[in-house]
């Protein structure tokens, strides 16, 4: 990370940090019927943005992916589309369930794990960049296929190791700055932390338009953010640590409605 | 806004010129004045017929959203020529200029913009008959709490 | 080549005043932020804008650094008659886009 970077969000989150060691509290967990999207905590012209496809930039990515799901690629000279057909049927509901436990690697994937799996099993091609364009176009594209549709992520047998190892990072102080993910997010979600809300961090809406990147970003690079924001050492990317933070997250905004591609400031 | 105290809020200045990598201290108030001078030359420039719309508070200055709407019954005798849109205190106080024609049956246009601080738009119109219209509005510019390197 | 998206109306009736939105895919790069290496990151802007409806231009927009990243512009146009509109981008290092969009009046 650049120095001028981290002379930026040293400004910020220690403008912001003054105020919440006086904030105190205990890690509790925010009852269910209490939960709400970042969303909501938006003004009205962000929101506005997020809820017009013809305003949304996030769209700019879908109908990418939608291109690339037709494009024949690898060794296996196959589209997406020949194996998955239509992806308003097949993809309907799929992103709403990730992560999700992979039987044959016996561990969580995420969306774009899940995607690069095809890429270099199915169609025999190389991988594609993590965080990059098409990736993160066919991850936009697929997602958006759940728009409105439940969170669907279950504790069972197979996941419920993984959601607790995602859990206890959630609850773990780290970093500079001794910190937990839920400190600011179950404990002081809606105050403000140097200006900007504090939301109760529900994945809702990844891959989604971040006024801040001007970009697309996974839900990978807003935990990088929080992560750097925290003065902790992000996690290598790709390391298993993300797939479990994202599992309990979403498992965390179980039955709460998908919104990607969302925009967020 | 009052619920921002002056430390603060420099604090967060100082940071939205950090993100958006600007250097302070470009432009003024007076390159905003010596901009629309070269627009609308020694015409005087009134108040009205033009409405601005920015949200007063955005949370993130890369991307807000300007709506300009201008009244006029856009015929051949009576239209609005052009839009032009400017800004106080980014590096340039020229933002976007559009040109318009009675085809366009209604002088509204939107578009987004990047504001690198709390600062005043203004809103120029330049209508048929040569006349110019303003609308100016504040726009308070607060910024996400975590920001990251650009990758 | 760029994404671009525009959303026009599919049909309207004669004289109708229709909403044109359009979204291009552009990083808008000022030339005023710093990149990792401390050096200027050059301006990579889009900085003209045109739209034809049957080859009549009804709408040209001039951008400058200031424009927000994947730009969005709408604009108003009386819908005339059937056929095409043609949106065209141009800007820094030789950048340029064109998108067709078929509307049909009745
Ligand atoms: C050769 C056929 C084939 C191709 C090509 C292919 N896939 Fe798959 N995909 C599968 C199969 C089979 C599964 C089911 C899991 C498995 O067996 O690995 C699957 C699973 C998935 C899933 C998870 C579905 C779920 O319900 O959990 C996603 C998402 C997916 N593919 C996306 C893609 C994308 C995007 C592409 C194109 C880049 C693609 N696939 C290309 C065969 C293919
Ligand atoms: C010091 C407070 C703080 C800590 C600690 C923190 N975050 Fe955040 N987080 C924020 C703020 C503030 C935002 C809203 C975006 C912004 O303004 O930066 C955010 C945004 C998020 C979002 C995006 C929510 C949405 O609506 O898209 C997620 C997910 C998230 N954080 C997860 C985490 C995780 C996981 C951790 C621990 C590794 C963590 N955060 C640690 C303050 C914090």
């Amino acid at each position: 990370m650049s120095r001028q970077g981290l002379v930026a969000l040293a400004c910020l989150w220690i403008a912001g940090l003054a105020g919440l060691v006086s904030w105190g509290g205990q890690a509790a967990e925010i009852p269910l019927q209490d939960r709400q999207s970042g969303y909501q905590l938006m003004t009205p012209e962000t929101r506005a943005m997020q809820d017009d496809d013809a305003a949304n930039p996030g769209m700019l990515w879908v109908l990418d992916g939608e291109a690339l799901w037709q494009r024949k690629d690898g060794r296996a000279n196959l589209s997406c589309a020949d194996c998955h057909g239509d992806a308003r049927q097949s993809m309907k509901g799929v992103a709403a369930r990730y992560p999700a436990v992979d039987p044959g690697l016996q561990k969580p994937v995420d969306l774009e794990q899940r995607i690069e799996m095809c890429r270099t099993e199915k169609q025999q091609a190389p991988p594609l960049r993590a965080e990059g364009k098409d990736l993160l176009a066919l991850a936009a594209y697929v997602a958006r296929q759940s728009k409105g549709m439940p969170i669907a992520v279950v504790e069972d047998d197979h996941t419920r190791p993984f959601i607790s190892a995602g859990r206890e990072i959630y609850e773990r102080r780290q970093g500079q700055l001794n910190l937990s993910c839920a400190n600011c997010h179950d404990d002081n979600s809606g105050k403000r932390l140097a200006g900007s809300p504090i939301p109760q961090a529900h994945p809702t809406g990844y891959p989604l338009y971040r006024l801040e990147w001007q970009t697309l970003g996974s839900l990978q690079r807003r935990l990088r953010n929080c992560l750097v924001g925290m003065r902790a050492e992000p996690y290598a990317p790709g390391a298993p640590e993300y797939a479990e933070l994202e599992l309990y997250l979403m498992w965390r905004a179980r039955g709460m409605p998908m919104e990607a591609p969302g925009v967020r400031p | 806004m009052t619920g921002i105290d002056e430390t603060r809020r420099g604090l967060l200045i100082g940071a939205g010129l950090l993100v958006l990598g600007i250097k302070p201290a470009r432009a003024t108030p007076e390159a905003m004045k010596d901009a629309i001078r070269t627009v609308i030359g020694d015409a005087p420039l009134r108040e009205g017929k033009v409405t601005l719309d920015v949200p007063p508070l955005v949370e993130n200055g890369n991307t807000v959203p300007v709506t300009v709407a201008v009244e006029s019954p856009m015929t051949d005798a009576d239209y609005v020529r052009a839009i032009h849109v400017f800004n106080e205190k980014n590096p340039q106080p020229f933002v976007i200029t559009v040109r318009l024609t009675p085809r366009n049956g209604r002088a509204r246009i939107a578009t987004r913009m990047k504001l690198a601080d709390t600062q005043t738009v203004i809103a120029v119109a330049e209508m048929s008959d040569g006349s110019f219209w303003k609308a100016s509005a504040e726009v308070i510019v607060t910024i996400a709490a975590c920001i990251e390197d650009i990758n | 080549m760029a994404r671009a998206l525009i959303n026009v109306p599919a049909t309207a009736k004669p004289g109708e005043i229709i909403e044109i939105k359009t979204l291009i895919s552009h990083p808008m790069e000022t030339g005023y932020r710093v990149g990792y290496d401390g050096a200027m990151i050059p301006r990579d802007i889009i900085a003209n804008f045109t739209v034809t409806y049957n080859g009549d231009e009804i709408f040209r927009a001039q951008l400058s650094p200031a424009i927000a990243a994947n730009p969005f512009v709408s604009f108003c146009t009386v819908a005339k008659e059937s056929g095409t509109l043609t949106f065209h981008w141009t800007g820094d290092n030789g950048f340029t886009a064109t998108e067709t969009a078929k509307i049909t009046v009745e």
